[in-house]
């Protein structure tokens, strides 16, 4: 049995990464009917393989597409924070407490709808809209002024945010009682709390989710992004645990008793379908992509590669730093806020800074600076850790949790050994490659373009 | 025509700031200051004899930490790798000492050779050959960890080793986690020795009678702070000694500041390298076996945040000076029972690194931390 199973494992991932090779070369390619048919053909894949049942379960059972929905929340998040390490070279270890704020967000926006209260998505939607005119008007005003220094510009954010904040829940507080009503309860949902109006709540709250992390991460990040590498790599880390901390504690620090501090969140809406996860694991690889192929993206290479040189070529180092940390932390919420709503339960364990290493191993296995070695190294490492070692190990006693990390460090050790520059290299795979630009009469580097 | 068009609509550049907000920052900073002074000062007032426990209590902890963060800025210093499996060499030293004086009564060992021996010169003996045997066990470890994990990738890119050194921190901890290792539960400590404890009020020093309580104004502390604080001060003046003084710790210096030219001076790298892991080590295992002594419960996850907080302490100090880590580790030490003391128990990890992060925004290369390339 066991040896089926293996044999049966193996030919998973490798279909997995078929799949993924599949759907980046049908969507790179050139006729827009084709890229339309073929993400269609892919959704419904991987949609039939749920539903459609052999013997006595579905292709994917219940645990494999657990799998899935887990690695397609691991792909926003890692893609994020590839764009961070591997694309602008900034250590960064906050990519967990991201994913955990979006997760939290997210969750609490629908908890709240269902049962009742509209201010979650009032206050966070206001907070979030507010927040990004607010920062973005800020930062018109501050550059008109030159050298401010940074802490003062991070003043003016900080007591901005304040006010933002407070301007929200206040909004939000004297709109309530007006919707609140159409919302019923958890066990009379009313008009707006089911349906097609969940669905566009649930996307809103994963999409507010997204910006209210990008924009922490924009206030954190102003003062830290000025730090050399590694100390920023040890700030982040720090973000990291003051995150999870204000989770232990969002019930008795923070005034969030749905959150219920160290116990977990329970009874968040099981709202993420596989269209849902589909599509936002499409979107945050699409934006990704254009990102990095654009002008803005040769400048974030440009700053990793040598911050000397960028600085001579006119480029502004910390709005470049600031804007791709930005990004990432949007990816990394939107991946909570998908991982929230397919498990419908949320513990602070979840998003200890220990687990907070996985995005950076699985963004370092892929290859540094290669999106589709990302992609494919958080399929196949959720399927890898969580799918094959914990059933393999599953027989080996009480031991059997703990051998799974004694092996998994081995395999880690072996693979940095090995291959350091991580499982892909730069490659990328069909839609990811750099579009090819005709070069202009007199040029004669062609070859520059082409490589991006 | 145009020209001329162009020069009136724009202003001519002006490069000087027009209006300096500097001040916004420097009030922000004060402002923050004045705040946890005034919680402080407040606090102070209230109990001042509760104050003065909570900052020994912090001492303590700070002793501890500045052990375990020499490790970490010795090899940061050097090798500019975060050695995250410091702390587990730290929590190995700590179930060796356990072992040791639980399951084999060693630190009575001078008692079976010489029947003679006044009790408490035994017991002194007995635990200094405690601690010496869990420091070579963890100077064993960490040298082999140093050997077949690290050395390999000393050309590769920092990534790739700073990778590898969290899995070889995952495996110690999973691995000691395992049920015939040391088993992932609690354990209680038994201490090698008995405690002594004082108190201090208005009359002067008395000890602390077993099964009777202090009065309640009264400063405590015990025999345990007492040694944590002294061999703290040894082992800093020790390193300072071996740093400035000695052949190694000059070679030390040259491979921290310049590896080929290091070696082209003829210093064997590797070996430098390996002795700084090495020594690194042994103070781990030494506040290992102290940690537990004091805080009485081990665990194979023991050594991950101590670990780190002993790391944020050397980036607060100036990561790669002595010193910076030493004073650093007294500041996280403060920080975490102030917290503790006066704020709440599970803000502590949160407010230690807000700490830090503010400390970073003032000085990005610590409080003794050199622009560059500078040790000790």
């Amino acid at each position: 049995m066991e040896l089926g199973f293996l044999i049966g494992s193996v030919v998973k991932i490798g279909a997995i990464l078929a799949y993924l090779y599949g759907l980046l070369w049908v969507l790179g390619h050139k006729k827009l009917w084709v890229k339309i048919v073929g993400v269609v053909a892919a959704f419904a894949i991987v949609q039939l393989a749920f539903t459609i049942t052999i013997g006595d379960s579905t292709i994917l059972n219940e645990f494999d597409s657990g799998l899935v929905f887990q690695a397609a929340s691991m792909t926003m998040i890692a893609l994020g924070l590839n764009l961070i390490y591997g694309f602008n070279g900034q250590f960064s270890l906050g990519q967990w407490g991201f994913y955990g704020i979006g997760a939290y967000t997210a969750a609490d926006i629908t908890f709240r709808w269902i049962n009742g209260d509209s201010r979650g998505l009032l206050v966070v939607g206001i907070g979030s809209i507010l927040g990004a005119v607010m920062i973005l008007g800020i930062q018109k005003w501050l550059s008109r002024l030159r050298g401010v220094p940074v802490l003062s510009a991070f003043t003016f954010y900080l007591f901005g945010s304040v006010l933002v904040g407070a301007v929200a829940v206040v909004i939000g507080n004297a709109l309530n009682p007006a919707i609140s009503p159409l919302l019923g309860s958890a066990y009379e949902p009313g008009p707006l709390s089911q349906g097609i109006w969940l669905q566009i709540v649930y996307f809103l709250a994963i999409i507010f989710a997204g910006v209210f992390a990008g924009e922490v991460s924009f206030l954190f990040g102003l003062p830290v992004l000025s730090l050399g590498s590694d100390y920023f790599g040890i700030a982040t880390l720090g973000f990291t645990i003051i995150v999870n901390t204000l989770m232990l504690n969002s019930d008795t620090i923070l005034p969030f008793p749905e959150m219920k501090g160290g116990r977990g969140m329970i009874g968040i809406p099981k709202l993420t379908t596989w269209f849902w996860a589909f599509f936002f694991m499409l979107m945050v690889i699409i934006i990704m992509r254009n990102v990095i192929h654009s002008s803005t993206g040769r400048t974030i290479l440009a700053v990793r590669e040598d911050e000397t040189a960028a600085k001579a070529m006119g480029i502004d180092l910390a709005s470049t730093k600031l804007l791709t940390f930005v990004i990432g932390s949007f990816f990394a919420g939107i991946g909570g806020g998908v991982y929230a709503h397919y498990i419908g339960f949320l513990s602070p364990g979840t998003f200890d800074f220990l687990a907070g290493f996985n995005p950076l191993i699985i963004v370092v296995f892929g290859g540094l600076g290669s999106m589709t070695g990302t992609i494919a190294a958080s399929f196949g490492w959720i399927f890898f850790l969580e799918g094959l070692l914990r059933v393999l190990l599953g027989q080996m006693g009480p031991d059997a949790p703990t051998w799974r990390f004694v092996l998994y460090p081995i395999v880690l050790l072996l693979l940095m050994l090995i291959r350091p520059q991580g499982l892909l290299g730069t490659v990328e795979w069909g839609f990811l490659k750099a579009p090819f630009v005709r070069p202009r009469e007199n040029q004669h580097t062609a070859s520059d373009v082409v490589e991006g | 025509m145009q020209n001329t068009l162009v020069e009136q609509n724009s202003p001519p550049v002006d490069l000087k700031p027009r209006m300096s907000l500097a001040w916004v920052g420097k009030a922000f900073l004060i402002a923050l200051s004045l705040l946890i002074v005034y919680l402080l000062g407040t606090n102070l007032a209230k109990n001042p004899s509760l104050f003065a426990n909570i900052i020994l209590s912090g001492l303590q902890m700070g002793f501890v930490y500045a052990m375990i963060a020499l490790g970490y800025t010795m090899v940061y210093g050097i090798v500019k790798l975060i050695n995250f499996a410091h702390g587990d060499v730290f929590m190995v030293g700590a179930f060796v000492s356990y072992y040791l004086v639980y399951r084999f009564n060693f630190q009575n060992w001078p008692a079976l050779f010489f029947p003679d021996m006044p009790p408490m010169v035994v017991v002194v003996i007995g635990t200094i050959s405690v601690i010496i045997i869990a420091m070579i066990v963890c100077v064993l470890l960490a040298t082999t960890i140093e050997r077949v994990a690290y050395k390999p990738l000393r050309n590769a890119p920092r990534i790739a080793a700073l990778i590898t050194a969290i899995g070889v921190s995952f495996f110690l901890e999973f691995f000691g986690a395992l049920n015939f290792v040391f088993s992932p539960r609690f354990i209680p400590y038994t201490r090698p020795f008995e405690v002594v404890a004082w108190y201090i009020d208005g009359s002067g020093i008395h000890s602390i009678v077993a099964g009777t309580q202090p009065p309640a104004n009264a400063i405590t502390f015990s025999n345990i702070f007492l040694i944590i604080m002294i061999v703290s001060i040894l082992v800093q003046i020790f390193l300072q000694f071996l740093v400035k003084q000695t052949k190694m710790g000059i070679a030390m210096r040259a491979v921290s500041y310049d590896k080929p030219t290091a070696r082209l001076m003829g210093i064997n790298v590797d070996q430098v390298i390996s002795f700084t892991f090495a020594i690194g080590a042994a103070f781990a295992g030494l506040g290992g076996v102290l940690y537990a002594i004091a805080y009485s419960s081990i665990n194979t996850q023991m050594g991950i945040l101590p670990g780190l907080k002993a790391f944020v302490a050397a980036v607060l100090g100036g990561i790669g000076s002595i010193p910076g880590a030493f004073v650093g580790a007294l500041i996280m030490g403060q920080a975490e029972a102030l917290t503790m003391g006066f704020i709440s128990t599970p803000m502590r990890d949160a407010v230690a690194f807000a700490i830090l992060i503010i400390v970073l925004l003032v000085r990005p290369t610590g409080i003794f931390g050199e622009p560059e390339n500078e040790k000790a």
